[in-house]
């Protein structure tokens, strides 16, 4: 029945709102400050006196001056200019697993029991919020089967560079510092199991995957392991979604070229109470709290990338971390062997907040019902897309179910039509969705696509994601002019070159704008 | 096997046993578990995982995470002298509508159309921030001021080609921390200050600095409070001798005191949680990365920009531009990873700075100073208490030393929250040369009564 949902009539709110420094009209005030009371100013003295010659500001910052209702409907007005995940079906942002964040969740981080508390405080002070994080520990512990966890990298890229960042210091301890200095990865994981690793001085080798199966071979790994490995960075499943159902294997090999295995589990959203680290053999991994966790995206963070560590490798974790003395939770920074800070303070406590707000109300059945679902939509919206979208195609995915998500190929579509991916992913825009998510680079699959329709969706909802793409497709087929020359419905219309690749193009500041605007 | 209750859960809407019957036929399958029957037994997870029993109506969780939360008792319900990194200035209530806002709340990696409005407001954060330290590139925010300094650090060895850093020796030791982490394959010296007044000793900087140095760096104001007053003179060694110059700047004491660049610093970083976070343990950090703009720097930056363009209409768009520097353009070849931080943050800076105007943080400024010298100065009254570095200017932080006293920072600060007062950061074990001494913060929020009721309890404490 829900297959016939129709495709929405949408327009994006369209506000044509000037840049704010044009909204700034001399004179005007967003908020006033209370002066400092005369008793203060006696005793202090004349603040020119006060303030050293050599580095009292010349010329104030030329800051917009707007009333405080025109810096509210500015802002309100370019909120109404995005498309946030609880406005849209946001199925397409795959890898990101974008999920409803529960509005409960929201109270919680903004009272002031949380908000207005120091991290320097007296830890008789902070005992809820050191039960909070001390509990997610554990929490994660149970879904992993790792032994010990931080919270203090602010997000996935984060939590893999502390995760270099313990693997080089085993191996340094070890004496092995300067031989194993090179890392495996996969070309489908994300870029920063390349990048992280490398900031850290390893050398990648990138493993490709096998033509037949979509992930790399035993043989393939086997050929590059060797007394130089320091350890292989694995996400499992990739962003292709196929699982690798020989990775304990693939880690078996590293172990016994004396490396060690971390795993990337960005996007968990699959493998609740369905695989964990532990039976695969990882010796640490990470989970992002603003995916698979539910804590809001928030624009790009902030964001939490929990990092998870066996035993052997605990004593490496960045200071401090919390412990349970008898009925007292206390900051244990009396750790010699650390790798020392990785973020200010602890991390983004909120994240674990919500995080944990997320699991206990959801209990072990519901993590596992998150990952049967998210598995269920996905080969649900899978078989809908394949089968009645003409022009998409999936590689390795004959008689092949998936996990939690898929990269499709748009290449028929753009032989066909001349219509790619870059096109359908503007007109979607159109239907009232968020842009898609195509690939990572680079593109191993050609004019990708990648959603992720995890457990927050309806099927009505899946089943008008899936229309909107048929629609699409019919358009490119008949009209494909009217694809190539999205969008239509949203703020802006299609700028012709969109990509700044010359550093001398790159405005990044109002001021640049507005000399390089002058200079022409 | 598949033990799991029946239940429907509100945040998961396919979780109707109908639902999903009807997509398993569509998919002709019997149960979920055939969908993943392809992961061999020994990578299964165990039959079930070891949680708490859930806690599923709204109402019992309210309960719970309320009840734990209560345990802990705020800044707000205190009297707080607590600064060293994070801050409890005034949090405009606008800031905590747009940062509410669920279209801001909940987007995430969009691009230049759906999001708009969220590239806009990135551009306008980026440009706001440009006024403030007075140049024309800066970089959506990163994790913290702690990257963003580990960041500016790392790019000067990039640009120099050389591996030596100086850094002041009052330095922040949770960056510092940071640093010799983010920035291992580099040497990193530290160069002493005069005990004083807390300035850098320009003699050990120009005894230390070398062929080798990539990188100058200083506070300012500093960790330790004081204003460092040689800048100019410190920006001048560094260049002469072919480093880059990186300052660290509080952006809160930008409305009166000089942007970096104007005397000499070629990148300029910090945090923004003083623009508008609320504290949240620490969870409001965020960083920002400033520089000319210059190709030589722009290219080092590993971050995102967000770049304004016209289109032939005359309508503005914002997109993620130079790719080929970051991780997501060119994986291991990029000048370091990148990854989601803290774009939020940068939208509630943009709305804080918006609100301010020059004038607002002009006044922020004054009156954080002005309460700092009053603090200061009644402070240094108190029998058994005197204020390290007076010979300098503190902008919102000092260091009050007990050492005249018999009693212990740990043991003052034990009796002042008995009062009610989080009395300031324990210095003594950083710095132990400046002996028993605690790191105390003023800023807007701070009343005058405040300060007097310190200086009352400190009193009757060191009596």
């Amino acid at each position: 029945m829900s297959k016939d949902v129709e495709v929405r009539d949408f327009h994006q709110a369209k506000w044509d709102e000037p840049i704010i420094f044009e909204l700034s009209t001399s004179g005007q005030r967003g908020i006033l400050f209370p002066e400092a009371d005369n008793e203060i100013k006696n005793k202090a003295g004349d603040i020119e006196k006060i303030v050293p010659k050599s580095i009292k500001r010349g010329r104030k910052p030329a800051l917009p001056e707007l009333a405080q209702p025109q810096v509210l409907r500015h802002f309100l007005r370019l909120s109404q200019e995005t498309l946030g995940q609880e406005l849209n079906i946001d199925i397409g942002l795959g890898t990101c697993t974008m999920k409803y964040s529960p509005k409960i969740n929201e109270q919680f981080v903004r009272n002031p029991k949380f908000s207005e508390l120091h991290p320097l405080q007296d830890e008789k002070t902070t005992q809820g919020t050191l039960e909070i994080i001390y509990k997610m520990e554990e929490f994660l512990k149970a879904i992993s089967g790792m032994d010990a966890f931080t919270f203090q990298p602010g997000g996935g890229a984060q939590a893999v560079f502390s995760n270099a960042s313990i693997l080089k210091a085993y191996h340094t301890d070890r004496g092995e510092g300067e031989q194993r200095n090179e890392i495996i990865t996969t070309i489908l994981s994300h870029p920063v199991n390349a990048a992280s690793p490398h900031t850290k001085g390893f050398k990648v080798i990138t493993l490709m995957p096998d033509e037949k199966t979509g992930y790399p071979s035993i043989e393939a790994l086997k050929a590059v392991v060797s007394e130089r490995t320091a350890g292989m960075f694995l996400t499992n499943p990739e962003d292709t979604g196929i699982f690798n159902p020989h990775v304990k294997e693939m880690v078996d090999i590293v172990h016994e070229a004396g490396g060690l295995c971390i795993a990337d589990i960005a996007d968990a959203n699959g493998l609740f109470g369905i695989s964990r680290s532990k039976e695969v053999g990882y010796d640490m991994c990470h989970y992002n709290l603003h995916k698979a966790f539910s804590s809001p995206h928030g624009s790009m963070g902030p964001c939490c990338g929990a990092q998870g560590v066996k035993d052997f490798l605990a004593k490496y974790l960045p200071v401090p971390v919390v412990k349970l003395n008898g009925k007292k939770y206390y900051l244990d920074y009396d750790r010699p062997d650390s790798i020392g800070k990785i973020r200010k303070f602890y991390g983004v406590i909120a994240a674990v907040l919500r995080a944990y707000s997320w699991i206990m109300a959801i209990g072990a059945d519901g993590l596992k019902e998150v990952s049967e679902l998210s598995i269920l939509n996905n080969n649900y919206l899978m078989k809908r897309l394949l089968s009645e979208v003409k022009g998409i195609s999936a590689p390795w995915v004959e008689g092949q179910f998936r996990m939690e998500q898929v990269r499709y190929s748009w290449e028929k579509l753009k032989e066909d039509t001349g219509v790619g991916t870059d096109d359908v992913d503007r007109r979607c825009s159109d239907y009232g969705l968020q842009g898609y998510f195509q690939s990572h680079h680079p593109w191993i699959i050609p004019e990708p696509f990648t959603p992720e329709p995890n457990e927050t969706y309806s099927k009505m909802e899946i089943d008008e994601y899936a229309n909107i793409f048929k629609k699409i497709s019919e358009e490119a087929y008949e009209n494909p002019e009217l694809v190539k020359t999205a969008p239509h419905n949203t703020p802006i219309s299609l700028i012709s070159k969109e990509a700044i690749t010359d550093p001398k193009d790159l405005i990044v500041t109002w001021r640049a704008y507005k000399r390089k605007r002058a200079s022409k | 096997m598949n033990n799991k209750k029946n239940i429907v859960y509100p945040y998961m809407p396919n979780s109707v046993e109908h639902i999903k019957k009807e997509m398993m036929d569509e998919l002709g399958i019997k149960s979920i578990e055939e969908l993943y029957s392809y992961i061999p037994k020994h990578l299964r997870a165990p039959e079930k995982m070891n949680l708490p029993e859930p806690l599923l109506s709204e109402i019992e969780l309210k309960e719970h995470v309320e009840g734990i939360l209560s345990k802990n008792t705020s800044c707000s319900e205190n009297i707080s002298f607590l600064g060293a990194g994070c801050y409890r200035h005034y949090v405009p209530v606008i800031c905590d509508e747009i940062n509410s806002r669920s279209e801001f709340l909940t987007a995430y990696c969009g691009e230049t159309y759906a999001d708009h409005g969220k590239c806009q407001a990135i551009f306008e954060f980026t440009s706001l921030m440009g006024e403030l330290v007075d140049m024309d590139v800066v970089g959506l925010a990163t994790y913290d001021g702690g990257q963003a300094t580990c960041t500016s650090l790392r790019m000067t060895n990039r640009i120099t080609g050389r591996k030596e850093l100086l850094v002041p020796k009052t330095m922040n030791p949770e960056i510092l921390l940071q640093l010799r982490n983010f920035c291992d394959f580099m040497t990193i010296t530290e160069v002493d200050y005069n005990p004083k007044t807390g300035q850098m000793d320009l003699n050990d900087l120009k005894n230390k600095i070398s062929d080798n140095t990539a990188g100058v760096f200083i506070e300012n104001p500093s960790y330790l409070g004081f204003i460092e007053e040689h800048g100019e003179e410190i920006g001048r060694i560094a260049h002469e001798n072919g480093a880059v110059f990186v300052v660290s700047a509080d952006p809160s004491s930008l409305g009166i005191l000089e942007a970096p660049v104007n005397y000499g610093a070629d990148v300029t970083c910090g945090d923004i949680q003083c623009l508008g976070m609320h504290m949240g343990y620490g969870s409001g950090q965020s960083g920002y990365i400033a520089s000319k703009d210059d190709p030589k720097f722009i290219m080092n930056f590993p971050n995102h920009f967000y770049s304004l363009y016209e289109n032939d209409r005359g309508e503005f768009g914002f997109s993620r531009s130079l790719n080929q520097r970051t991780s997501y353009g060119v994986r291991e070849k990029a000048v370091e990873y990148l990854g989601t931080n803290t774009g939020l943050w940068a939208i509630t800076a943009a709305v804080y700075l918006s609100l301010m105007g020059p004038e607002g943080m002009y006044e922020l400024g004054k009156n954080i100073m002005y309460k700092a010298k009053y603090a200061s100065k009644v402070l240094s009254e108190v029998k058994g208490v005197k204020v390290v570095f007076n010979g300098s200017t503190s902008f919102k932080e000092f260091i009050l030393n007990f050492d005249e006293s018999n009693k212990s920072v740990e043991k003052i600060n034990k009796e002042l929250l008995k009062k009610g007062i989080f009395g300031g950061k324990n210095i003594s074990k950083e710095f132990k040369e400046l002996g028993n001494s605690a790191l105390y913060c003023v800023t807007e929020l701070t009343k005058k009564s405040d300060i007097d009721r310190l200086v009352k309890e400190l009193s009757d404490i060191l009596k």
